[in-house]
């Protein structure tokens, strides 16, 4: 095993030509990362950043426009084939048969990459135990539920024993229990060495699966980091929450105070003021001496939304 | 591209009898109604522009033909749309080692066998009813796939790329249908006004419904042949080309 990274991008860039109406869309914007095996390497960003395009261009199904990118030592655009039978794809829609049933639909995936019947029936089998759909083995995909149907999909990426898992927004209108099956299933995998690729726009998900991560917005990354390193480098330890009868006056007076100096910092949303300090219950004792009394008020521990939030002005999910 | 057909045949065993019997229904129908019934009426005109051959045997080879394209343009429109959508069948072929094209082959494949079976059952129900027989029915059918596969290869070019599949329904309300009636299906062209008869010989499906017909009437010339064939395979070929632009483009963005 050597230490070359297995993606590798330097100044990646993707350009959609102007069709029709619509303008020249700079999409990813030159980026550079690097990419460890057996890591869970994490695309943080709200919709348009560029992740799902970056997602593409590795999967070798969106020829690069500008830059380089090697994947596990081969050029995308032009070994195409060869970098797409070892990788792993879980899109971001299914794309089930839903007329087929779960088995079949594994069949065919594997049919797909050239794989003999006798292996594909083995590891079917394999994979239909860890998906925990044994029980719908022969029911066609249209009875599944949304969290079976996204467990399926991640089956069937595994069909050809790939050595990188790229999943776009995995777990992306799923229920919160489904949520939480599904990364009990992608921990198992990175347990049993696989290298995973995830974009999502979840803190939570990002903070429970990712060892590494690059923060997009606009094409560009803006910063990068394990989620430690990231809250530390790019937020306060705590987060004070308030929410106001009247809030632009209390804003007004908050940004006048002393909780605006010295490392604090003010983020005024829509429904709600943010307070970034590092003692969140000082801060919080502040406001009542400043003869602030605010509906509600919250003290918790800074999140990659934090993160976010602080980078670009904005939040993750408008 | 095996790998491509492969998935279209199995889905396809989930309903293949619900099209054996629209594949023989249809033409069973047809060649009762307008082939017997109308050609009650029309083979007792002694003027008849169709003189020597009962009506029933000249429309039928016209009727394969036009019935061949409507298979291909129905099977190659939304079905490809519905497979490039964003919830697709393309869609799960795409992050595997296929490439467009092979995508595109397979399911040209698929499309092709769907031609040659609905095609060899209208063809069998013809020779039942005495319109063709032997080689020449053989021959008409070989035609009647062709004519089929020259509409197919450009109609996943163009349905490919479609965001809004209504348009499907316009191109062949307004496309498809006028072609059907004005190709010399259910009549000679030599009945059309003069000023409109270069018209027709421009429509693929004239060519179409003449090789079918002269094939099955036995009527045909080795130069006819060639030009009708020739037209529709440069429709097939230009087609394939169009459509490996079209998948790549939209499969590989």
């Amino acid at each position: 095993m050597t230490d070359t990274p297995l993606v590798e991008a330097r100044g990646l860039t993707k350009v959609y030509p102007a069709r029709g109406s619509s303008a020249e869309f700079r999409a990813v914007d030159g980026i550079d990362f690097a990419l460890r095996r057996g890591e869970a390497f994490g695309f943080l960003g709200p919709n348009g950043a560029g992740k799902s395009t970056t997602m593409r261009m590795i999967s070798a199904t969106s020829p690069i426009t500008g830059g380089t990118l090697r994947v596990l030592g081969f050029d995308p655009v032009a070994q195409g084939p060869q970098v797409r039978a070892r990788l792993g794809v879980v899109p971001q829609d299914d794309c089930l048969d839903r007329e087929l049933t779960v088995r079949e639909n594994l069949y065919i995936y594997g049919r797909y990459f050239g794989l003999r019947r006798a292996v594909i029936r083995e590891r079917a089998e394999s994979l239909l135990d860890f998906a925990q759909l044994r029980d719908k083995a022969d029911e066609q995909v249209e009875v599944l539920s949304g969290g079976m149907r996204r467990r399926l999909t991640i089956a069937r990426s595994l069909i050809n024993e790939p050595e990188i898992l790229l999943l776009d927004e995995p777990t992306t209108g799923l229920d919160p229990q489904a949520r939480h099956v599904l990364w009990d299933r992608l921990f198992r995998l990175k347990q049993d060495g696989v290298t995973l690729i995830l974009t999502t726009h979840y803190m939570d998900e990002a903070e429970q699966l990712c060892d590494r991560l690059v923060v997009m917005d606009g094409g560009r990354i803006v910063a990068q980091g394990t989620p430690r390193e990231l809250i530390a480098a790019h937020t306060t330890r705590e987060v004070l929450e308030l929410r106001f009868t009247d809030q632009d006056t209390a804003a007004e007076k908050l940004r006048a105070s002393a909780l605006c100096g010295d490392g604090g910092r003010l983020e005024v949303l829509p429904d709600r003021v943010m307070v970034y300090a590092d003692d969140g219950e000082a801060a919080l004792a502040a406001v009542h001496a400043l003869r602030l009394s605010p509906l509600t008020a919250l003290v918790r521990r800074a999140s990659l939304e934090d993160v976010f939030l602080t980078l670009t002005g904005r939040s993750l999910i408008d | 591209m095996w790998r491509g057909f492969s998935f279209w045949l199995l889905q396809y065993r989930r309903v293949w009898r619900g099209t054996i019997v629209i594949s023989v229904a249809n033409p069973l129908l047809f060649l009762l109604g307008v082939g017997v019934g109308i050609g009650h009426l029309v083979d007792r005109q002694a003027s008849s522009p169709i003189a020597g051959v009962s009506y029933l045997a000249f429309f039928a080879p016209g009727m394969l033909a036009a019935a061949s394209m409507q298979t291909a343009y129905l099977e190659s429109t939304n079905r490809v749309a519905w497979a490039a959508a964003p919830d697709g069948a393309y869609r799960a072929a795409t992050p595997t080692p296929l490439s467009p094209a092979q995508i595109l082959g397979g399911h040209l494949l698929f499309i092709a066998f769907r031609i040659a079976t609905s095609s060899a059952a209208f063809t069998l129900v013809m020779v039942l009813f005495g319109a063709t027989h032997g080689w020449s029915a053989l021959a008409t059918l070989g035609g009647a796939v062709l004519t089929g596969f020259a509409f197919a290869a450009p109609s996943a070019a163009w349905a490919v790329g479609l965001r809004q599949t209504r348009r499907i329904n316009s191109v062949f309300r307004f496309v498809i249908m006028p072609m059907y009636l004005f190709s010399g299906t259910f009549f000679a062209i030599a009945q059309l006004p003069h000023w409109l008869r270069p018209v027709a010989y421009l429509l693929p499906l004239y060519h179409g419904a003449q090789l079918c017909r002269t094939l099955s009437l036995g009527t045909a010339t080795a130069a006819a042949t060639a030009l009708h064939a020739g037209i529709l395979l440069a429709l097939a070929l230009a087609g394939i080309a169009a459509a490996r632009v079209a998948y790549r483009r939209r499969l590989h963005p």
